[in-house]
């Protein structure tokens, strides 16, 4: 049986009817439409489907959307300002952080709660901060230094 | 996933209500939600969010010295309190090291106790840092030391009808230092292949208190009596550490997985056990933080 709920995700709420078992990312996903956070291990181990719980990392994979009512969630969709991207995103583009991108949006938005939590980390830090995002192409490299571009910019 | 009913708790009366009836308590998914999409068990027909009872949060300094941590104190939390860094510090080395970011924002200790595997992070140091949990039961409340806690691999001594609501830790005593230590491959996103947990206490150069507890090596998390015996008394020199790592390694019966086989865990179970040990001497002794 499906329950009403409201999901509010980059300060849009989005009214929705849910099996109790669906995970957040298939809510967001598939009912409210929004494709950016990926699908990848479906286990929590790949953080390609990282989303922001009130501003706190979550694997969306592994959260029972109806928990989320009454937070604020953000997904890659909401780093943006409209047409504008943010730095982060842009420095992943001008830096190398994106080669096939299907990690990218987990990675973003590890990366802003890594800079939220800690405007200006070490390269350690930042490697620590996005180990649970994994990323098959890039070597890590690029992101690395994407991150570290903007680290204690703003 | 068959998740029929799915209740959201307000208080710890409704929670408690809902678990004696049958639901399975959920607040940060990360084992419950991950172990049903990899296969390892179903979702259950009935869940109860717990994630949004006021009650079951928080870390906080008692008055007598000792700790609370509510059972939704995620390890976010416990890893960035200055008290549990300073005087709980096993505690803290656990907690900071739990899978990723987004696991220790969500993942609670309560949650990570009454999973009950014998490598998780945060049983070995609250076992020899002497914490109780508290279970609740429509019935009433009771109190089951951490170590007594657990009867096997993701099996525990709570009542189906009880939900574990808080953890308790006495104050340590004066000179008393304590650190975890796990085997990794990696930083981050790990489970531990040997862990070991130790707090000592040091007073007149010797040590007059040892808890020593193994990870990852046993069904369940426990104590080595052999470790802290040849501790106890000795000025906590090469000599008791080498012996005690050998008791750890002598006490332990690990298995074979694919994380390394039982031989190798063997082995290292002494160098982790003997390095853990080690570093509760140093924080008692006030060497380093």
């Amino acid at each position: 049986m499906k329950v009403a709920t409201t999901l509010n995700v980059n300060g849009v709420s989005y009214p929705v009817d849910l099996d109790p078992g669906t995970n957040l990312l298939a809510a967001v996903r598939d009912v409210v439409g929004l494709t950016g956070s990926k699908e990848g291990c479906d286990d929590s181990e790949c953080g390609a489907c990282m989303m922001l719980l009130d501003g706190q990392p979550v694997n969306a994979c592994s959260y029972l959307a109806l928990q989320a009512e009454g937070s604020e969630i953000t997904t890659v969709e909401g780093l943006a300002d409209g047409d504008t991207l943010a730095p982060l995103q842009t420095a992943f583009l001008d830096l190398g952080g994106v080669q096939c991108g299907f990690c990218t949006p987990g990675m973003l938005v590890s990366a802003t709660a890594l800079l939220e939590a800690n405007p200006r980390p070490t390269e350690d830090e930042v490697r620590i901060g996005l180990s649970g995002n994994l990323c098959r192409c890039t070597g890590y490299d690029g992101i690395v230094k994407a991150v570290l571009s903007v680290a204690g910019s703003s | 996933m068959s998740v029929q009913t799915f209740t959201t708790a307000t208080s710890v009366d409704d929670a408690v209500a809902a678990v004696a009836a049958g639901a399975r308590p959920v607040a940060g998914g990360t084992d419950l939600v991950v172990g049903a999409r990899s296969g390892k068990s179903t979702m259950p027909e009935s869940v109860v969010a717990i994630h949004r009872v006021a009650e079951l949060h928080g870390v906080e300094s008692l008055a007598d010295g000792g700790l609370r941590l509510g059972a939704l104190a995620s390890h976010a939390e416990i890893a960035a309190s200055d008290d549990v860094r300073s005087r709980f510090t096993a505690l803290s080395d656990a907690s900071a090291i739990v899978g990723s970011h987004a696991t220790r924002a969500q993942g609670t200790v309560g949650g990570n106790l009454m999973n009950a595997s014998p490598a998780m992070e945060t049983g070995g140091p609250l076992v020899c840092l002497g914490a109780t949990v508290t279970l609740r039961s429509p019935s009433g409340t009771r109190s089951v030391a951490v170590e007594d806690l657990w009867t096997g691999p993701g099996k525990t001594s709570a009542a189906a009808d009880e939900l574990l609501v808080g953890v308790e830790i006495p104050a340590p005593p004066a000179g008393t230092g304590s650190a975890y230590l796990r085997l990794e491959y990696r930083r981050q996103m790990e489970i531990a292949v040997v862990g070991a947990s130790a707090a000592v206490t040091v007073a007149d150069g010797l040590v007059t208190d040892a808890r020593v507890a193994m990870t990852a090596l046993s069904a369940t998390i426990r104590r080595i009596p052999e470790a802290e015996a040849a501790l106890i008394g000795s000025d906590g020199g090469s000599a008791a550490i080498e012996s005690a790592g050998a008791a750890v390694a002598a006490a332990s019966t690990p298995i074979s997985d694919v994380r390394g086989s039982a031989d190798y865990r063997r082995a290292m179970a002494a160098v982790i056990a003997r390095r853990a040990i080690d570093q509760a001497l140093s924080r008692a002794r006030g060497e380093n933080a």
